[in-house]
Order: C-alpha cells, then structure tokens, then sequence
C-alpha cells in the first residue's frame, strides 16, 4: 500500500467517523439549546465586547451538551433499535460500537464542563448540573419508570439558559430562572408531540409516554398549555431583561401567534394541529432567542 | 385546491416574513401609540402567515378562519394611516368603522349564510383597501408626504390583488388556475411588504 493510498483511507474512516459522530450529537438539538446558552450570557449585556468569553462559552456548552446527547444514545441503543426512527442511528445500526461512543461522550462532557469551570465554577456548576438532570435522572432513572419523567428532561434543558446568564452575570438571578422556566415549558411541547406522532414506537419500546398513560386529549391539551406558559414566561423574562420595545412588540405578536395555535389545538385537537403547533414553538423559541440578543444590544 | 410549497416560495416567504419583522421592530417607531400598534398588529398577521405557510404549506389558506384573521392586515394598515395622518376626529371615526366593521366579519362568518358574510367582507375590505391605495395618493399630491409614501398605495393595491385572487379562487370561480395563484402569491407578499418598508420609510 503506498503513501497516497494509506492517507486516502485514513481521510476517509475520519470524514466516516465525523459524521456519524456528528449525527450522535443532535446538532440542530444541541445547537437549539447552545442559542439559549449564548442569549442568556447576551441578555446580561456583556456580548460582543468580551468575544473571548462568548466563544469559550459556546465551545464548553456545546461539548457538554453533545456529550450528554451522546451517553444518553449509548443508554437508550436498545429503545432507540426497537423504533423504526431512530433504528437506523449510528449505535443500534452498529455504525460506531457502544465502548467507541461511551469515550466519545465520556470525553466531550468531561472537556465542556473542565472548560465551563475554569470559566467560572458557578457557570460549571450549573452545566454539570444540566448534565447530571439529563443523563442520571432523566434517561437512566425515570424514563423507563414515569412519563412525568420529561419534567426533568426540561429542567435539563433549560440550564444553558440559566448557565449563560450567570456567566454574565456571576450570579443567578429571577429572570435567569424565568429565562430557564420558558426553555423548560417548551421542551414538553416538543416530547410530547413527537411521543404523539410515534405512539406506537414507544409503546413497543416500552418507554411510558403521556399519550400512552393519559390518552391523545389530554396531551394535546397538555401540550396547548405548556405552549401558552412559555409565551407567558418567555414575556416576563424579556420584560427582566429589559430588551428594547420595538422587539418587545415583536415578541408579544410572536407571542400571540403561538397563543392561537396553542388555543385552537386545544379546542379542535387533531395531531395535524399538533405538529404545527410543536414547530411553531420551535421556531418560537429560537426567535426569541434572537430577540433577546438583539433587543440588548 | 392547493399546490405543494417549493423551496423557492419558502425563501421568499421568509423574506416576507423578515421583512415584517424589520417593519414591526423599526420600521413604525416614532409614531403615536395607537397608529404603531394598529400598523404593528397587520405587520404581525402577515409575519405570522407567512411563517404558517413556511411550515405547513399552502393548505393553511384551506382554513375558514384565514378569512377572518386576513381581515386584519388592511383594517390595521389602513387605520395606521388614519391615525398618522388625519385630525382626532377622523380616527376616532375610522376606529369605530374598523371595530365594528371587524365584529362584522367575525360573526357573520359564524351566523349567516355565504352571500352575506361575502357582502360584509367585500365592504369592509373594500373601504379599508380603497383608503391604503388612495389616502397616501392623496397626502402626497398635496405635498404632505415625500413622494416615496406612494410605495404605500402599491403595497395596497398588491393587498387588494392578492386578496381578490384568493376570494375568487375560495367562491369557486378562480381568476387565474389555483396552480398560478399559489405560484405567485409569494411574490405578491414579498412585493408588498418591500413596498411597505419604502412607503414607511419615506
């Protein structure tokens, strides 16, 4: 085997491996919940002036929070071989063996949160924290048990928020919390759609959902509500912030597209209704997170 | 009745909807409370219509409330315009019209039989499109306004164009085929909101 050929195949088991290392980390999850990490850091009014600050931010976030995606793949490759969406992921495919993603995401939680807390303890206390929520008591102990087990997962998933803001702040104050309530209200909104849309997949996993335990009413409405108290969250936490007020009225009409679609998706439930809502406040979110940003700047 | 959304209607949708945003945020500061608010909420509408259609594709319009919360866009344009322009007395006026005219919809919509809900809409959206497409013609000719504020007619008279194209196309006597409405519909959006940041902007 000469030289060229030997380089070739090691650039093509590394383009392999990136990609399917990368397809373990959810990116445009990840990349959800990073935006929440940097809006928060933002809306305590210190962005762009300490740049150095904002990228060792995003770097310790974003490999914190992969790596957690990455431990919770490993623990759920057998929920995740028995439903035909996510079957063919890159664990129960057998595209990267269970010891190879276990160092993966062994090594990226230990360096993002090394990182977070050598930027500051508070900030990697409460990334350790996000982690410890997600991997312990979300994945390996409730979600097999309860479906209130999502409740954690928020909790989860709303800690970039709260971590950013205490980076910028050096504290944790109310509206950090608030900041980290509306990111937790909206993660069920998310769950539980997709445990409505793949019903059947879960109940062959045996994984517990709300549609399964409480029926496709009550989630729905459920799901309505948990939308409705993230614009209401999502608004105090604006109002705390004190963004300006042409993207406080930019907010407050997004806001009330999404107190609509939660309104009539309560009233006329369909999973059609449902969907629409669950990427309205996707987008929701993200566009708040925008505004945030940009209504401090 | 409807066709399926293409990359290229999301991009210009997106526009559409970015450049609503712009006028939310911006592009109606400095104005008295109320006309903000009233150019805001149209603005809103369509920022929210079209992220809609972004996500669910062109069947949104299938809806019967899509009648009703279209209602909306040239109420609050026009009543904006009032308000900017005209003397208390006349917005006060326009606000009762736009109120009442509004419940209007509404209800008969829910209450009354189709020919009659077409007659409230086609009054109601009819004086508010004529006002759009007329006042800024008007303020400008008298010198009022800076030429630039005509852009606000054409955003109306695209309104008014996209309006009837949708209500033909929904009473089953389509102007153009459903194919060629739903092509150019976010043309027609995107031309309109453009249209709007230059008037605004003037």
């Amino acid at each position: 085997m000469t030289l060229k050929t030997t380089i070739q195949s090691i650039l093509k088991t590394l383009s392999v491996k990136t990609r399917l290392y990368w397809q373990m980390t959810k990116s445009l999850q990840t990349g959800l919940l990073l935006s929440t990490g940097l809006a928060g850091y933002m809306s305590a009014r210190c962005p762009i002036q300490a740049w150095q600050t904002l990228l060792a931010l995003a770097g310790s976030l974003f490999l914190a929070i992969s790596g957690s995606t990455v431990i919770n793949m490993v623990y759920d490759r057998y929920i995740d071989a028995r439903m035909p969406r996510t079957q063919k992921r890159p664990l129960p495919s057998g595209q990267v063996g269970v010891v190879e993603a276990l160092v993966l995401g062994g090594v990226l939680s230990v360096t993002g949160i090394g990182w977070a807390a050598l930027l500051s303890p508070l900030f990697g206390l409460i990334v350790f924290a996000g982690l410890f929520f997600d991997v312990v008591v979300y994945t390996i102990w409730l979600k097999r048990r309860t479906p209130w087990s999502i409740i954690w997962g928020g909790i989860a998933g709303g800690m970039p928020a709260l971590a950013g803001r205490a980076l910028g702040l050096g504290a944790i104050d109310w509206v950090g919390l608030i900041f980290a309530m509306a990111v937790l209200l909206w993660i069920p909104t998310h769950i539980m759609t997709f445990s409505l849309r793949y019903r059947e997949d879960y109940a062959r996993a045996g994984v517990p959902t709300f549609p399964s335990t409480y029926g496709e009413r009550t989630t729905s409405i459920i799901i309505a509500l948990s939308s409705i108290a993230t614009a209401i969250a999502m608004a105090f936490a604006a109002y705390g912030i004190g963004i300006t007020w042409g993207y406080m009225r930019l907010l407050i009409i997004l806001s009330c597209g999404l107190l609509a679609l939660a309104i009539r998706s309560m009233v006329r439930p369909s999973f059609k209704m449902n969907f629409s809502l669950f990427k309205f406040a996707s987008l929701y979110m993200l566009s708040s997170m925008a505004l945030v940003v940009l209504g401090v700047l | 009745m409807t066709r399926k959304i293409t990359p290229i209607d999301r991009i210009l949708l997106l526009i559409t909807c970015l450049l609503a945003a712009y006028l939310v945020v911006k592009g109606v500061e400095g104005l008295p409370i109320l006309a903000t608010w009233a150019y805001a909420t149209a603005f809103g509408v369509l920022l929210i219509a079209g992220l809609l259609i972004i996500i669910n594709g062109f069947d949104v319009l299938d809806s019967h409330l899509v009648v009703i919360v279209a209602a909306i866009i040239p109420l609050g344009l026009s009543l904006g315009m009032v308000i900017e322009n005209l003397p208390p007395d006349w917005y006060l006026a326009y606000l009762v019209f736009v109120v009442i005219g509004f419940l209007a919809i509404l209800l008969t919509r829910f209450l009354i039989p189709d020919r009659a809900a077409t007659i409230v809409l086609a009054t109601v959206h009819g004086a508010a499109g004529l006002l759009i497409f007329g006042l800024p013609i008007a303020l400008v000719l008298q010198g009022i306004k800076a030429p630039m504020y005509l852009f606000m007619s054409a955003g109306g008279a695209l309104i008014g164009i996209g309006g009837m194209l949708l209500a033909f196309l929904k009473s089953g006597r389509p102007i153009l085929s459903a194919e060629r409405i739903f092509m150019l519909l976010p043309w027609i959006l995107l031309l309109m909101s453009a249209s709007f940041v230059l008037g605004l902007g003037a």
